[in-house]
């Protein structure tokens, strides 16, 4: 890829490369991401969704490539905590909510503020707070939950929590993986409207198995395939792609 | 107000309990008439007195235990380690009363055939040298212990053995007569603190009143810490540490100020254990006694400070009275006692409080619950 490419790019990987013992998770993956873009991966289990995320984030460093996040900031020599503070949220495929909070602290925690011990422990909570925590759970649709613990919702809200963390951390760039997993008709719909809503002014990376979901987020796609991309485009392009029939249908 | 939102109803409770307790406890002791009805041996103050240092090593417990989600199976090693600063000081107050009068050496030293006092014991004379090397030297091994285990992402079960190995390996090393600390016979034979004779019952009385305070203000310190946003971090670790690292908080550094000041609280209890039965010696550092304490929160209630600290009360009478009544037994009772709990009061006897208030009133309980999968197996027992 050029050069171009990398500094105009909110997220550019360029072959990445990761085994675990043996087996290629990921074998030359390469992606770019513009700002403001929202992008839905798919690709069949195996595919290497996860680890992608994983080397996003800093959970796993890859073995060879290239990963970087705004054009300059080499992602693979920081650490979880530096690539949440740099401003790359991640959403997990199970619902990771701080089930024995509140609905109201689990955003209040995510709420970007100084993250360091000291100031948790004697800092006092900035003024304009409350009005963020309100306007979020408004947004996910949680305002009448605001004071059940987290363990009390159902699925799909704690999907919907999740989502709101994701936005009180104020990132530049959304990683939701498998947002619409166990939900309800209704609950996929209304998660898609609330993505689209963010991706107004967020860059966001969908990963999702589900078709229907994704063609309702209406964006471009990129699908994975051991490893590597297979095909990049609109929705009714790559599944017109011989290739990508093979992978989905061919087995 | 503070009161309200920091301690709570059972918190203020508790700490006019320790208030009163500090307060009438000596007047029962000093002023009481020794036939009346009222009247408190100095046995008992003493043993109260050890109670409630174990109430404050098991307030400490709670904390990174209940939660952080830290399972310490060493506690105890901070717990001695307070106890031996007090310990050094006390025996540098014996002056040239010792067996062999020696005014510059404790006697176990002019016994090994020492000509001079080891750098480790420079500065024990004084009693602020001493009061801030309890809180700093087991701060200071907590710190350097967490600061490679925690960065290193060691947790569940294989940092409680590894707490486990630190204290065993403390205990192996203060046996020894090199190490300068009194070898197998530890340090005994006090005669004075801050200038009061250690056996008389006023002084007793007042060592008895400076642990329920301590026992206080560490509660205040540890509900303070809780009730903070920090404490609504490490809760957040205890349920879902990566979790926690994805929101971009250091997890580390978070586990690191808990652990080092749960271990600082730690080493005021044995500081204050020490004057009180009168020695401290290596089996201090027993493995069996840190997992004593994990018991002691555990029966109380995980992360309710308020239960760990009865919960440490209450065993503690228990085995005094059972290691009295039936001692072949005692050892049973506990085990049996911990299953018992384990299997049916997972959340100790403050969480079987709340449960029957709940059924009363239908309202729920304020205290926090803790998350099944976090309820990790304990080495004996286990879940």
């Amino acid at each position: 890829m050029t050069k171009d490419a990398l500094t105009n790019s909110l997220l550019y990987l360029n072959d990445v490369k990761v085994s675990f013992d043996g087996y290629k998770a990921l074998r030359g993956l390469s992606l770019v991401l513009a700002k403001g873009e929202m992008r839905a991966i798919i690709g069949p289990n195996g595919a290497g969704k996860t680890t992608m995320m994983d080397c996003i984030t800093g959970k796993t460093r890859p073995d060879e490539g290239d990963v970087y996040f705004g054009g300059s900031t080499d992602l693979t020599k920081l650490d979880e905590a530096d690539i949440a503070e740099l401003g790359i949220g991640r959403k997990f495929q199970k619902p990771t909510v701080f089930e024995n909070h509140t609905v109201e602290d689990n955003i209040l925690l995510a709420l970007k503020a100084p993250r360091s011990a000291f100031a948790t422990l004697f800092g006092k909570a900035a003024a304009d707070q409350r009005v963020r925590i309100d306007a979020i759970l408004k947004t996910i649709r949680l305002t009448d939950h605001r004071l059940r613990p987290a363990a009390d919702l159902s699925h799909g809200q704690k999907q919907w929590l999740e989502i709101g963390m994701l936005l009180a951390q104020d990132p530049k760039l959304l990683l939701v993986d498998e947002p619409v997993a166990g939900m309800t008709d209704a609950e996929t719909a209304t998660t898609a409207e609330l993505l689209r809503e963010i991706a107004r002014d967020h860059s966001v990376v969908v990963v999702e198995h589900d078709m229907h979901f994704v063609r309702e987020l209406g964006v471009k796609v990129t699908v994975l395939h051991e490893g590597a991309v297979l095909a990049e485009g609109s929705l009714d392009a790559v599944s017109a792609d011989p290739r990508v029939i093979e992978v989905y249908l061919g087995r | 107000m503070i009161a309200q939102t920091v301690l709570g109803k059972r918190g203020s409770i508790f700490l006019a309990l320790c208030i009163a307790a500090a307060i009438l406890v000596p007047v029962l002791t000093l002023k009481v008439a020794p036939n009346s009805a009222l009247y408190m041996p100095p046995y008992v103050v003493a043993l109260l007195g050890k109670y409630l240092c174990y109430a404050l090593l098991a307030l400490a417990l709670d904390l990174v235990w209940g939660y952080c989600g830290i399972l310490s199976l060493g506690h105890g090693a901070f717990f001695a380690l307070g106890g031996y600063a007090m310990g050094m000081y006390l025996m540098r107050q014996i002056g040239a009363r010792g067996t062999y009068a020696n005014p510059d050496l404790p006697d176990f030293m002019v016994f090994l055939n020492w000509h001079s006092l080891p750098f480790t014991w420079w500065g024990f004379s004084s009693f602020f040298y001493a009061c801030l090397m309890v809180v700093l030297v087991p701060g200071a091994l907590a710190a350097l212990f967490g600061w490679f285990a925690f960065r290193s992402r060691v947790t569940g079960v294989y940092l409680s053995i590894i707490t486990q190995a630190l204290t065993y390996a403390l205990l192996l090393a203060f046996f020894r007569n090199d190490m300068g600390f009194g070898g197998n016979n530890g340090l005994t034979d006090f005669k004075d603190i801050l200038g009061f004779n250690i056996q008389s019952d006023a002084t007793r009385a007042a060592l008895f009143s400076t642990s329920a305070i301590a026992l206080a203000l560490g509660y205040i310190v540890a509900a303070a810490v809780v009730t903070s946003k920090f404490g609504k971090v490490i809760v957040a670790i205890r349920d879902a540490e990566s979790r926690t690292r994805f929101l971009g908080y250091r997890v580390e550094y978070y586990k690191l100020l808990v652990f080092t000041l749960s271990a600082a609280m730690a080493g005021v209890a044995g500081a204050l254990y020490v004057p009180q039965v009168g020695i401290i010696n290596p089996g201090e550092f027993a493995p069996a006694n840190s997992i004593e304490a994990v018991i002691w929160v555990a029966v109380g209630g995980r992360g309710t400070l308020v239960g760990a600290a009865l919960g440490a009360i209450l065993v503690n009478f228990g085995k005094t009275y059972f290691t009295g009544a039936f001692p072949e037994y005692w050892l049973f009772g506990l085990g049996g006692l911990f299953v018992i709990v384990t299997l049916f009061l997972p959340k100790g006897i403050l969480g079987l409080i709340d449960r029957m208030t709940a059924r009363r009133k239908p309202q729920p309980p304020a205290e926090m619950p803790i998350a099944p999968e976090e309820q990790i197996a304990i080495p004996e027992g286990g879940r």
